[in-house]
Order: structure tokens, then sequence, then C-alpha cells
């Protein structure tokens, strides 16, 4: 029965919507007093069916609810028999929620879209060979699997056989399609626009990179910030103490009128509900952005960020550096770039791939005794030489003299923005190398705009040498630039900042700059998709895409004013009403649920315009 | 210890979540302190002791403060 009643509540509402306008009609048109007291007495008692029937089930586990203070003012409306009141107040009231439900939908639908992008079924092979659709939570890890044209990926894996592109929308923001074929890696949720493909499942379940999206984006539209919870807590006594007040009310004034209207006007709405919605709203626009925000707190915080810090390579640089010039010293230059090469051959250093890449085809030799020296390079012993492949640090402890001509060739390569690779054998300068980066295009105009959004420094931390540094720097309209960073030293430079008082972001992939990216306020990550750093960091730009860097500051800046509009504007309200009600007459039930489920709705909708951002400046 | 995590209907006031926390709370067996009733997904989550109290007996407690379960999955 109870069931029954709330699952019709739509219905009731439009029926009690509706006996009120006859009412009313018959009153204004017929001058007919029955029939307006019946179908309003009609009206009041089928509307508040559904809203006694709540009030009772949250009087049992012992919560006092907004319900059970309108129960009570129609109660005492009936009581004093005005039905008008009663009536009214119970529509508005269960109309509201209607309205509350249908808006609230609205401004969750972005995250919503986004879950729902979930595969649900896979082809996967059986023991004979043939390909059986099954369930996606029935797939594990080394299953084959096949992907036809249309289909979405149903885990992350690795192509077996044929060929195909793809549309990576749900994991980069970005619906270019992408070419995969034979090793190619493939990302559940991702749309297999042509081609057939068979697969073998890496990752299955909320393993996946799109599962541990939907994992982030779901926590974070729930996580409250500190001011939150205080509202919440707040929430939970206000409601049984407007009741108390407003029976002390009746009890000394024996006003029935005035105690049930301040019951009316003491629910607590759109101050629980103001905050909430925004969050929902702005995390729901970056999630279809290719911004990940974790959480209304990091909304708050990066809102207010004065410094930007960011790493060089990867971050502000495409992380892919080439060979640009070659200078060599002394004789037998050819064995010199063989042993530079068998070194290389065996280093993953970014710089150790442009430098193999340009030396190109030699012979190689066995490397033995090799020893990595921090920040500065590698030594080792090639065909009973001792060779030393690293930067001018690294030559000075080994004692390697630099002639003028080198000196010189080392200042010019450095002023021009070359990170230097220098080998010398058995302590003599061999190769000088100059390896540079391309800058990512778009970053100049990027850093402007998030200028003009009011951020102060902009600053770059890099392992390079100063000049490479200096020259990106130049080249970017950077305030600060600072070279020769060990990850340490880059942690402890955000860790000055911050003791400053500056409210740092910092912005780096991962690699090797994770604790500066925790150390930050707001740490963010440029995520290829299956970084670690997504777990570690505030922030991730999907696919590393820099350029929703300043779309993430404007989004978050109006995300937090949107934030102090909706506590404004619910704040307003309620020191509104609550004046009415003691200064003046106009002051009723019905017009403070008006009002009070209007400012509901208002929250709602101010939120909802979140969707929509666009970042402008 | 199980934890579940289950899917109520649409979640629109703020009470809800007030009435739902203290119906979950107030079956034996479940961890009190790792009841998270989620506003915007509309999600429950908790930890509970599966040797006390079924996943059912707590799925009714919700319905019975009037909220429609959709889905639950425990782990």
């Amino acid at each position: 029965m109870q069931r029954h009643i709330l699952k019709a509540k739509n219905k009731i509402t439009l029926i009690s919507g509706i006996l009120i306008a006859v009412g009313f009609l018959s009153l204004w048109l017929l001058d007919n007093q029955l029939i307006f007291a019946g179908a309003l007495v009609i009206a009041s008692i089928l509307g508040l069916a559904p809203i006694a029937i709540q009030a009772y089930q949250a009087l049992r586990v012992k919560v006092v609810s907004i319900d059970l203070l309108v129960t009570i003012a129609v109660l005492g409306a009936f009581l004093i028999r005005n039905f008008e009141e009663s009536a009214i107040v119970t529509f508005l009231f269960l109309f509201g929620a209607f309205l509350e439900q249908r808006t609230l939908n609205k401004t969750r639908s972005a995250i919503k879209e986004l879950t729902e992008m979930a595969p649900e079924s896979a082809l996967k092979q059986m023991e004979d060979g043939e390909f059986i659709e099954v369930d996606v939570d029935e797939v594990d890890v080394g299953d084959v699997l096949l992907v036809k044209t249309g289909a979405k990926v149903p885990v992350d894996g690795t192509v077996l056989s044929g060929e195909g592109s793809i549309n990576e929308a749900s994991i980069t923001g970005e619906s270019i399609p992408v070419a995969k074929e034979k090793d190619s890696s493939v990302f559940a949720g991702t749309i297999l626009d042509n081609g057939t493909i068979q697969i073998v499942a890496d990752r299955v379940g909320e393993d996946t990179t799109f599962g541990r999206i939907i994992e982030l984006v779901e926590e974070a539209q729930d996580s409250k910030s500190e001011a939150e919870r205080f509202i919440d807590r707040f929430a939970k006594y206000y409601t049984p103490a407007v009741l108390a007040l407003s029976f002390l009310v009746w009890l000394f004034s024996r006003d029935v009128e005035l105690a049930i209207t301040i019951l009316v006007l003491g629910c607590p709405g759109a101050l629980v509900i103001g905050v909430p919605v925004s969050n929902v709203a702005g995390i729901g626009n970056g999630a279809r952005k290719g911004v990940l925000l974790k959480g209304s707190e990091v909304i708050s915080d990066f809102s207010r960020v004065d410094t930007f810090v960011f790493d060089k390579t990867g971050t502000l640089t495409v992380g892919n550096p080439s060979v640009a010039e070659t200078e060599y010293y002394g004789h037998d230059t050819t064995s010199a770039l063989g042993y530079l090469a068998s070194i290389e051959r065996e280093s993953d250093h970014p710089l150790a791939k442009a430098v193999l890449e340009s030396i190109g085809d030699v012979t190689f030799s066995e490397v033995t005794d090799t020893e990595v020296v921090k920040g500065g390079g590698i030594i080792a012993t090639v065909d009973g030489h001792r060779v030393a492949v690293g930067n001018v640090a690294l030559m000075e402890r080994e004692n390697v003299t630099l002639s003028p001509g080198a000196r010189a060739d080392v200042a010019r390569l450095e002023e021009n923005g070359n990170s230097l690779v220098l080998t010398s054998v058995d302590g003599k300068l061999k190769i000088l190398m100059g390896v540079r980066d391309q800058v990512r295009s778009g970053v100049k105009e990027d850093l402007q705009r998030l200028k003009r959004m009011g951020v102060r420094n902009l600053v770059v931390l890099s392992g390079d040498n100063q000049g490479t540094v200096d020259a990106v720097s130049r080249e970017l309209g950077l305030t600060e630039a600072y070279g020769n960073m060990l990850p340490e030293d880059k942690s402890a430079y955000v860790k000055k900042l911050i003791e400053e008082g500056q409210i740092v972001a910092f912005v780096g992939d991962g690699v090797n700059d994770s604790p500066s990216l925790a150390l930050a306020n707001i740490g963010i990550a440029m995520g290829g998709g299956t970084d670690v750093a997504i777990e570690t960091s505030d922030v991730v730009l999907m696919n590393s895409n820099f350029s929703r860097l300043p779309h993430a500051l404007g989004l978050v800046k109006a995300t937090a004013s949107n934030m102090r509009q909706n506590i404004l504007i619910a704040v307003g309200v309620v020191l509104l009403l609550l004046s009415a009600v003691l200064f003046s007459d106009w002051m009723n039930m019905s017009i403070g649920m008006l009002v009070h489920e209007g400012s509901i709705l208002v929250v709602i909708l101010n939120g909802m315009r979140l969707l929509r951002f666009e970042s402008k400046a | 210890m199980k934890a579940a995590t289950i899917q109520v209907e649409t979640l629109t006031c703020p009470s809800c979540l007030q009435k739902i926390e203290a119906a979950v709370k107030g079956v034996e067996g479940v961890d009190q302190g790792t009841v998270k009733v989620m506003f915007n997904s509309s999600k429950v989550k908790l930890d509970f002791d599966d040797q006390t109290v079924s996943i059912n007996q707590i799925e009714d407690a919700i319905t019975k403060v009037g909220y429609e379960v959709l889905k639950s999955s425990v782990r």
C-alpha cells in the first residue's frame, strides 16, 4: 500500500493540481463555496498521503525529515480549517520534488552518459574456436575476443589480428579515429568505427582505463569539502530545531497559523543541495571535455591557484627529442660513435633514443662495469676503454679537460636550447651532441590564456641544462625557469613555494615527478590514459592534452563561483523568509513553500549552466 | 567482511541521505563506519559481515524507508 502510494506520487501531484484548479475556478466563476472546499480537502488528503508516509518511514529510523515538518504544518492548517493553504502547500511540495528530480537528472546527465558508455557484452572465443556473445563480467585476462565494426571494445587489450580504426573519445575526449593494427593497444569503452579485430584481454572490468575513470568520476562527484560536511552536520540538527522552535512559538503565542508557517519556512533545501549540484555539473562538464577533476575540494583549491609549475619534457615539449647538432674532437671519432651507441643502446633515457637514431648503423661492442651517475650520465668500459657519456658536470667529475673551442661549442649549443650529450674516451672529449625537444604546438597561446585568467607565476623546472630551459622559457614567455633539477630538487622547490603561501599547481607527466605532483596543492597529470599518475594526481588531462588546461582552470573558477552563488541564494532566501514572517503580514505558508521550492529550483538551474560552460579567456 | 555497492533510485532530496544512512546503520552486521550514501550517483556503499546479515536484509532496510533498490553488487 505504502509503496503504491509513493509510486503514484506523480499522478497524485497531477490530480491534486487539477482539483485545486477546479476548486478555484468554481469559486471565481460559479461562486460555489461547497465545491471549492470539497476539492481542496480532497486535494489536501491526496497530497498529504505520500508526504506523511515518507515522514513516518523516516521517523522509524529516528530521522526528523522535511516531510515531517510539512506533514505537521498541513495537519495544523487542517485543524484551523484553512484548506486553501493545506492543499496548495502539499501540491507545491510534491510538484517541487517532481521538478527537482527532473532537473537534477539533467545536471547529472554528463556523468551518467559517461558511465553508460561502459561495454556490456563481448564476443569471446570458446574452446572450440567459435566466438560466443557473453556478459562483459565473464571475460578474464588472457581471453581472445572478437570486435566487429560499430561495436564497443569490451576490455583493455592488444590487437592479435586484423585492423581497423577506433574512436577513442570516451577515453581521450577527442573523437578522431585512431588506426589500429596487430600489437596496437585498444581500450575498453572505445568504439571500432570500421574493420574487424581480434584482441587478447589485458585488463578487465574495473581495472581497465575506462573502468578507473568511471570509478574516479563517480567518487569525485560525491566527494565533499570541509564546508559541505559542515552544512550536512548543521542540517541534521536544523530540522529538529525548526520543529522545536515552531512548537515554542505555538506554546507562547497560541497562534497556530504562525507556528505552521515557521515549519514550512524552516525547511532546509537550497543550502544542502546547492553545492553538490554545482559540483556534479562542473565535474560532468570536465569529464565530457577530457578534464578529470577529483572532487569539490580540488575545485575550490584549483580555482584560487596563483602559481603554475611545469615539468618541461613531455609537458611543455613533445617529449620526443632529436639530435640537432653534432661536433667531433680529435681523431678516431668513428670508434667513439660506436662506443656511444653501445652504451646508449642499454639506456632507457629519452635522450638515448635520440642519440641512437642520429648515429644510425655502427658496429656495437660489449659494455661492462656500467655505472649510472645520477643527474650526470653513464660511465662504462667498452672494448677496454673507459667511456663517459653525459653532461658537462660528468666531464668535470671525470677530469676531462675541454678545449677553448669545445667550451665555445658547449656555450653556443646551450644558448640555442639544446640538451648536451658529451662523450669522452679515456679522459679525452670526442663527441658533443646537442639534442633538442620541440615545444608542443599551441602551448604558448594556452599559457597566455592562463595568465589572462589571473595566474601570476608560470615556472618551468627541468633536469635539462639551464640554457635549454631558458630557451624554452623565452619562447613561451614564462616568468621563471630553472634547469639542472633532480626530481627531489623539484619537489623541494614546490614545497618552498607552498611555504611562501602560494597556491601551487604542478603539471607533469608523472614519469619522474610524482613527488611534486603529490606535494603541490593541485597535482595535474598529463595522463596518457594509462599512467599511474591518474591515481596520485588531483586533476588529469586526458590523452596528455595540454590545451585542456585553460578550459580546466576556467571551469573550476566558474564552478567555484557557481557554488558561492548557490550558497548566497540559499542563505539569502532563508533570511528573506525569516524577516518577512517577522516584519510583514503578507507571508503565509503557501508563499513560504513557493519561495522555498523556487529557491531549490533556482540553485539547480544555476548549477546546470555549468554543463554548457566554455572557456572564453 | 564483504563490501557492497547498492544502486538505489535517483536521490533528489537531501533528507533522503539521512534516512537511508540511518536505516542501513540500524541493520545489525553492517559496519557503521563504512556506510557511505552518495547523493549524485545515488549509490550506497558499505561493508558488512556476511555471517550475521545478508545483502537482501540490507536491501530490505532501504526499501522499508521508501527507496527502490535497482541493483547491488557484493565483493
